[in-house]
């Protein structure tokens, strides 16, 4: 690392961040409805995108943190098994074919705004409902953290505090910058400003995505030097676990994580909240199956960023926290001002999504729990400050996570995410396609996933932590290793499955469904389908 | 390995619910995940492209095929609800699904 502050690169980076700034506080200008101060407006813009805006909302769902930082950082340091991350958004799209479609159908006949509206019109289940909503909360609470590590690892580089033989306050204070700038932005400025910070983002990263692949590789001499150096650094023993560092190919023993973890977080990407919405934003559902067929190129690009690892290595780049990895490469190989642009592009690729996510948890609390059980009369304004604060609350949450856990492993805090958000996946992926399962079966599935895989990544420790220092363990019964999340799901059905055999044969009372079978095909233009959802809590009946 | 619940589909419809069609369909929707998880099948070194190892090309190039799928199923599954809208207006009644 080069010592002191890197004034040009922190100037260039300075100034993109003030003027998206200003966009951001402009952003509540544009397209300005009548009453600022409902929820509607603040947490949805007003439901006044197109599907094109609403895409970009959504590509911020894939380049985010995790894109640039943690899966070219798990490169970095173990090699082969980082790059799961590119099987994983291919799996996603099949999925996405086959289910968002539904669900789009199903919430714009019946007005669903979230996860938990669908849930408890399906299943008739406030418990259920419930217990979707606290989990989408509580998931994206480490999706957040993920993005503050990406912003801090950036000041970190440029010479913004950090550093371990500092004092505390100066060796965070990269982070407490992430944070405070990340909470008055998105409570100033609801969605509005990410939408439009969004267009900026993606220009801004796809020049530093083209010039990183194509300008650092020459200069490295080529993708047979870079692998050739890479792969001997693989083979050196890590003291600290006394085995090799990594591999180019995973090993006979790390197949069935690489798998597991690439389907686990497939199956997960769309149950989160932010992805939700973005979702049901869309026009017709058959705008949603388009999109799948385009969208997948945008893992092309996650697949030469992770190779961004590899580069670092092969440059000679040597950090203890491998979340450095990549501002370093950046900072090493471009010229300052350039480099200046890269870490904009990191840290405004970070910001714009933790905004997404936050707003998007804080309106599920609004509608689905202050709303439901504990205030149903709440005015408009009420919802609005209620939303605002727990947009707050559920950055402090994130906060919690980045301080309690292990940083120099990001990508586990997208993973422990996805360990939770999974045990939605019964009870809303099956809910789409069948009425078979009863509620209290899925409630209790639900429970037993939770636990199980909160209680299995507790028990995981790493070199530089004793609790949640990882995502994998072994599988019972099975024996190899495999994601926490997926062994979890696995667990939930199967309770859900038996449990539903046993309460059906007790006859226990089922819940009333409010949808019907045409509901699930139903498309723009067909009798009763809403073209605009209804505010998520702005009072509208459903 | 877990399939997922959703099955292309569970369908309710009058016509056929299976026909080659679909099961196009939902083979060119299967066909990511047969050949994503099998990572044995892809977890070597040779032979290289331009110094890649086979391991991070051929995903990547899994990228496009399956972009390729997922259109073509878009293509069929739309030409495969208009014949089905049609028959349906005909005779007065629709059970289609997704």
């Amino acid at each position: 690392m080069k010592d002191g502050v890197n004034g040009v690169a922190l100037a260039v980076f300075i100034f993109f961040f003030l003027a998206v700034t200003v966009m951001g506080f402009l952003a509540s200008r544009w397209r300005r409805a009548a009453d600022e101060q409902s929820l509607d407006e603040w947490g949805l813009g007003g439901r006044s995108f197109g599907t094109w805006v609403t895409w970009f909302l959504l590509g911020g769902d894939l380049y985010t943190a995790y894109t640039f930082v943690a899966v070219p950082a798990a490169i970095y340091a173990a090699g082969a098994a980082g790059f799961f991350a590119v099987p994983y958004t291919i799996l996603v799209y099949p999925l996405i074919f086959t289910f968002l479609p539904r669900l789009w159908s199903v919430s714009h006949r019946h007005g669903y705004v979230t996860t938990s509206d669908f849930v408890r019109g399906r299943f008739g289940s406030k418990g259920l409902s419930l217990a979707v909503a606290v989990t989408g909360i509580l998931a994206t609470m480490p999706y957040i953290a993920l993005q503050l590590v990406g912003i801090q690892a950036v000041l970190d580089v440029m010479g913004v505090g950090g550093g371990e033989d500092t004092n505390w306050f100066v060796k965070d204070l990269p982070l407490l910058i992430a944070f405070g700038v990340l909470a008055a932005y998105t409570y100033s400025s609801g969605l509005r400003a990410p939408a439009l910070i969004a267009f900026v983002k993606d220009t801004l990263i796809y020049i530093v995505i083209a010039v990183a692949i194509i300008y650092i590789p020459i200069k490295l001499g080529g993708f047979d030097e870079i692998f050739a150096k890479a792969g001997e650094a693989y083979g050196q023993t890590n003291p600290a676990t006394g085995a090799p560092r990594g591999a180019l190919v995973p090993g006979e023993a790390g197949q069935w994580t690489y798998a597991t973890l690439a389907l686990g977080s497939a199956l997960a990407l769309f149950m989160y909240p932010h992805s939700i919405t973005a979702t049901l934003s869309s026009r017709s559902r058959e705008v949603i199956r388009r999109n799948t067929t385009i969208l997948p190129l945008y893992s092309l690009m996650l697949g030469l960023l992770a190779l961004l690892g590899f580069m670092a290595i092969a440059a000679g780049i040597k950090v203890d926290n491998g979340q450095l990895a990549i501002p370093q490469l950046f900072e090493t190989m471009f010229p300052d001002w350039f480099a200046g642009v890269a870490f904009a592009a990191i840290g405004i690729g970070a910001l714009v999504p933790a905004a997404i996510m936050s707003i998007a948890a804080a309106n599920l609390f609004t509608r689905n729990i202050y709303k439901d059980f504990i205030k149903p009369d709440a005015t408009a304004a009420q919802e609005t400050k209620v939303s605002k604060l727990v947009s707050l609350l559920v950055k402090v949450g994130a906060l919690a996570f980045v301080l309690t856990m292990d940083k120099t492993v990001a990508i586990n805090f997208q993973l422990l995410g996805g360990i939770w958000i999974l045990q939605t996946f019964p009870a809303l992926v099956g809910g789409l396609f069948t009425r078979w399962f009863h509620r209290w079966a899925l409630l209790a599935g639900w429970a037993v996933g939770m636990v199980y895989g909160t209680v299995a990544a507790y028990g995981v420790a790493s070199p530089s932590q004793k609790h949640f220092g990882g995502s994998s363990e072994e599988i019972p019964g099975i024996g190899e290793i495999g994601y926490i999340g997926l062994t979890a799901f696995v667990l939930n059905v199967v309770v859900t499955v038996v449990l539903t055999f046993v309460l059906r044969a007790a006859k226990a009372p089922d819940g009333i469904d409010e949808t019907s079978a045409e509901d699930y095909t139903a498309d723009a233009g067909d009798k009763g389908v809403q073209v605009e959802l209804p505010p998520a809590t702005a009072g509208a009946g459903h | 390995m877990s399939h997922t619940p959703d099955a292309p589909r569970a369908s309710e419809g009058k016509p056929p619910v299976v026909t080659p069609v679909r099961v196009v369909i939902g083979l060119c929707l299967i066909a990511p995940f047969v050949a994503m998880l099998w990572v044995g099948s892809y977890a070597k070194v040779d032979p290289a492209f331009i110094g890649i190892p086979f391991f991070y090309w051929y995903q990547m190039l899994w990228v496009l095929v399956s972009t390729l799928l997922t259109m073509t199923a878009y293509t069929l599954w739309n030409r495969d609800q208009r014949a089905r809208n049609q028959r349906a207006r005909t005779s007065q009644n629709g059970g289609e699904s997704a």
